[in-house]
């Protein structure tokens, strides 16, 4: 079992848990201060740690952190395992459909701990065009 | 054009035709079809069949259901007793009258029995509707010897019925040759003694002069030349006569020798009354095929729109397989009339070794193709025929067709060269430029190209040159036609089984780093899951496999809308104890779960959240359940009537032979999902012809069923082979199986896979039961081995707390999923729906 560990650390709450619970070429799902993420582990990629929503939000439950994980002409994805769109590791961008997105978080790895930060990774640009619009 | 009341009298092959395409015209026709078989239109074509395995069902070319929805009125058993032209109607034998404006008589023929003194005799039958089999099938139950009078095509087709009846059977013909009006005389000579190599017996030149009480048997038949022949019955195919009698007495023109006269347009003395089909003379000539018969539909149908179409006589080439003989005759097969005022010339190729025969009939100057016969090979039919069609230029070497192909032939002629009004579907009528239009309508496959225009839907013998022209025409417009599994893997999930066998590969990342590339993805990675697991049946969520599984398979248990799981406990056969009903209420109680009767006989749970599972599982296992594979691709359920044991009317123990075949297979990982089911007797309660391999009861044993399906798109099953043993039913089973996991597509069913193999049905019974491929061995070798190798996924996962690990919703926290929210319907939980979900935040 993780260690169950909500701080405040840059006025972001993160998780913290040993590395023994993740799942090489899978994911596993954290839960940081009511939001589910979904933690992925690709050893032989780097970086090795990717986090999105757990929530997918076309089949509309949590559930990303079960798909599938692969690549789509080189992308690294995670299928839902609802209606198989695919997600973007990197980004959240969903390769199927432009106008959905997810959330992606920042992981990483010390030592024997993951952690995990509900500090948005990436700036989401759509998201951002579209407030503004 | 205004909206009219017609009438069709008939629903054969060609009256049911004319039906379906007015309907489609969609002109506001009201269209009444009175059909005086109790059954609608079935295909008359593939009659013998029904005693190879078919059931009368299956060869239905349509239903009252169908009938409705197109908004046709028909009605059948009750026959058209006669025309009234003054009131515009007509009466059936039950008295019931029908207005018409416009009539078309689609009476069909009835089969010529010679006035021979006794042929009116008891077991003396005829030949042309599914009535006519039941007759023959009753006759043959208690009778040994059969004879069919008449050795032209529908003779020998119904010796085939006999034969397969397991009759000694006779073809008794008046003629010195058989199938005189097809072939010559070389091609007829090399047809009979292929026919006599099948124990078939074949008389030529017999006259039949009187039938009497036989001694040895129930008839003897006298012929002039002194002889006799002993036989249990006699079936009279020597020829056709139209049904014309309505017509005659309603005073329309009938020819000398019968037959209902038409023009062009294919209407009778009448105006507002046509003829379609083998009860239409048309220049002299009754044209006994159903093609032609077709062209008359058309020709027919075009009179009720603005542009009408002639019809100007039909080609009368056959292509067919007659007792597992190819028989092809083209155009002017005796050579005997004159091209341009010149006596054609003739090639001919005879082997006697190969039994093959072969003979093109030229033009004199050997540019135009006018005839052919072929005997033993008819695989240069379809190229001879464009020749012939198109009035195409011959090759400068005509023979180089017919010639084997070492000896330096001319190659196949290819869809490519032909001409855009080169017809390659003859029954329909399609043309290679109709083809081409579907395929620039969006078409990518010969699939869409068949549902699209309906190509090959009639004899299936164009299907090698659709198939082609298809290929040709998309590889021209650059489409990559393949079945790669993925981006990852440029190979078939055929091509993978092979590899991964032969190399012996046992992790997908062994598979993707020697014949793939990039990291895979969700439907190689299932896939390679799957091969592993028909090859070797590891335990599925052994570590390098685990990453691999669809989330059903990771998580053994079915994923819900909401992301909750169901719980199928295998229940084989249906059969379950008191006790064990009760233990699943129990569960379904403790944990709150939705029940629900399956389809398949079991009970599934539903709304179990993932760390639910081992705990429910934990108390299924303890008494006594295992997994029910509901979530895999796999055997799912053998569903069974209560068979001989409580049926008054079951003739074997169903359930038992259920609960042992599920129990057989349950685990083996296959293509897609498999189902089956086993009935006690010809009821069929247990609906085993809509299963992937459905076996039904007999006095006998078992008769086998493969490659049916329910769902989208249904299919019936093909029968594969009759009264079983035990033993056989089981190895045939094992063989069928292991074939179909080793050759099918990714998540492709048995229906399509069979839709998509070769030779189809008779291809498999030659791998199967006469072991064609010589692999059969191997196959049941390969079961074994999985047999051998079973576990209960659900028992090995709670025992091992590694793997229990997975079943959480949370790695750093029990809560639970708080977007998971239940409401009660009809006494039970539900997924709650969005709005309201809202009301209760």
């Amino acid at each position: 079992m993780g260690t169950a560990l909500h701080k405040q650390f840059n006025h972001e709450p993160i998780a913290v848990f040993s590395k023994a619970n993740l799942l090489e070429n899978s994911g596993v799902c954290a839960l940081i201060n009511g939001v589910q993420v979904a933690v992925f582990y690709l050893p032989t990629e780097t970086p090795p740690l990717y986090a999105i929503d757990n929530y997918d939000p076309i089949g509309g439950a949590n559930v990303l952190s079960r798909g599938i994980v692969g690549d789509i002409n080189g992308e690294l994805v995670v299928a839902s395992p609802l209606y198989k769109q695919h997600f973007s590791l990197h980004s959240g961008r969903c390769l199927e459909d432009d106008s959905v997105q997810v959330s992606v978080y920042q992981a990483r790895l010390e030592g024997d701990a993951v952690i995990v930060m509900l500090q948005k990774a990436q700036s989401q640009k759509q998201n951002i065009v579209q407030d503004i619009a | 054009m205004k909206a009219k009341k017609i009438v069709v009298v008939g629903n054969g092959m060609v009256g049911h035709y004319y039906v379906e395409q007015l309907a489609k015209q969609n002109a506001g026709h009201d269209i009444t079809v009175i059909g005086a078989e109790p059954r609608p239109a079935y295909d008359r074509v593939h009659l013998s069949e029904v005693f190879s395995g078919k059931n009368p069902e299956d060869l239905a070319l349509t239903t009252r259901e169908h009938y409705k929805d197109i908004g046709v009125h028909a009605h059948f058993g009750d026959a058209v007793a006669r025309i009234d032209r003054k009131a515009k109607e007509v009466i059936t034998d039950l008295g019931r009258r029908f207005a018409y404006d416009k009539l078309v008589l689609a009476t069909g023929s009835y089969p010529f029995v010679p006035p021979v003194p006794g042929s009116d005799q008891a077991g003396c039958l005829t030949y042309r509707t599914i009535d006519d089999l039941g007759a023959i099938r009753a006759h043959a139950r208690d009778g040994k010897v059969g004879v069919v009078i008449g050795g032209g095509l529908l003779g020998l087709e119904c010796a085939n019925a006999l034969k397969s009846l397991g009759l000694e059977t006779h073809v008794v013909e008046f003629a010195p040759g058989l199938m005189g009006v097809q072939l010559d005389n070389g091609g007829s000579v090399m047809l009979r003694q292929m026919i006599e190599e099948l124990d078939v017996q074949v008389h030529t030149s017999k006259a039949t002069q009187k039938i009497v009480p036989g001694n040895e048997r129930r008839l003897r038949m006298e012929f002039a030349d002194g002889s006799a022949l002993e036989t249990d019955m006699i079936v009279f195919s020597a020829g056709i006569r139209p049904y014309d009698q309505l017509a005659k007495a309603a005073d329309i023109t009938v020819g000398e020798r019968g037959g209902i006269v038409i023009d062009y347009h294919c209407r009778t003395s009448d105006s507002d009354i046509f003829a379609i089909g083998e009860c239409a003379l048309f220049g002299g000539r009754i044209y006994g095929l159903v093609a032609p018969g077709y062209r008359m539909a058309d020709a027919a149908l075009s009179q009720l729109t603005d542009t009408p179409v002639p019809f100007q006589g039909a080609d009368m080439s056959t292509k067919l397989k007659l007792l597992g003989i190819d028989v092809g005759s083209i155009g002017d097969s005796h050579g005997k009339s004159l091209h341009n005022g010149q006596p054609p010339a003739a090639f001919l190729y005879s082997n006697d070794r190969e039994r093959v025969y072969k003979k093109i009939v030229v033009s004199a100057d050997g540019k135009k193709l006018l005839g052919a016969v072929l005997v033993g090979d008819c695989s240069d039919y379809d190229t001879l025929l464009q020749f012939f069609l198109n009035d195409m230029e011959l090759p400068a070497n005509p023979e180089g067709i017919i010639l084997p192909a070492d000896n330096g032939a001319t190659p196949l002629l290819a869809g490519m060269s032909l001409p855009a009004t080169a017809t390659i579907c003859s029954c329909l009528n399609v043309t290679k430029g109709a083809i081409v239009a579907a395929i620039d309508g969006g078409c990518c496959s010969v699939a869409d190209v068949k549902a699209t225009t309906k190509a090959s839907t009639g004899c299936g013998g164009c299907a090698a040159l659709l198939k082609s022209t298809v290929n040709e025409e998309l590889a021209a417009r650059g489409a990559e036609i393949n079945n790669y599994v993925c981006e990852h893997f440029a190979y078939s999930r055929q091509e993978m089984f092979h590899l991964i066998k032969v190399g012996s590969l046992k992790s997908f990342d062994e598979v993707l780093h020697k014949h793939g590339n990039g990291r895979g993805c969700d439907v190689c990675k299932p896939a390679v899951a799957s091969i592993l697991a028909s090859l070797f049946n590891d335990y599925v969520l052994k570590k390098e496999h685990a990453s691999l599984q669809d989330t059903n398979d990771t998580f053994l248990a079915n994923m819900q809308k909401d992301g909750t799981y169901s719980i199928v406990p295998r229940i084989a056969g249906g059969e379950i104890t008191a006790e064990k009903l009760i233990v699943i209420g129990e569960v379904a109680k403790k944990y709150k779960l939705y029940t629900k009767i399956t389809g398949g006989q079991r009970i599934d749970l539903f709304g179990a959240r993932i760390n639910q599972l081992p705990e429910i599982w934990s108390e299924l296992v303890a008494a006594g359940f295992e997994t029910g594979h509901a979530y895999g691709k796999a055997l799912r359920t053998v569903k069974s009537c209560v068979g001989s044991t409580w049926c008054r009317y079951g003739v074997q123990d169903s359930v038992s032979m259920a609960i042992l075949i599920e129990n057989r297979y349950k685990g083996v990982r296959s293509p897609h999902k498999l189902k089956s089911a086993v009935s006690g007797c010809t009821r069929e309660c247990a609906e085993a012809q809509s299963k992937d391999f459905g076996v039904i009861a007999t006095e006998n044993g078992w008769n086998l069923y493969v490659c049916g399906n329910g769902g989208m798109k249904p299919r019936h099953a093909d029968l594969f082979a009759t009264d079983l043993d035990d033993a056989t039913l089981i190895q045939y089973i094992d063989r069928f199986l292991m074939f179909y996991i080793r050759t099918a597509d990714r998540l492709q069913r048995t229906s399509v896979w069979m839709n998509n193999l070769e030779g189809g049905l008779d291809y498999l019974r030659e791998v199967i039961i006469e072991d064609k491929l010589g692999i059969a061995a191997e196959l049941e070798a390969q079961m074994a081995l999985l047999l051998d190798t079973y576990q209960c996924e659900w028992k090995t996962t709670i025992e091992d707390p590694e793997k229990l690990q997975r079943f959480r919703q949370f790695v750093n926290s029990t809560e639970e999923d708080a977007h998971v929210v239940f409401v009660q319907e009809r006494g039970q939980p539900r997924p709650a729906k969005d709005n309201e979900r809202a009301a209760l935040a």
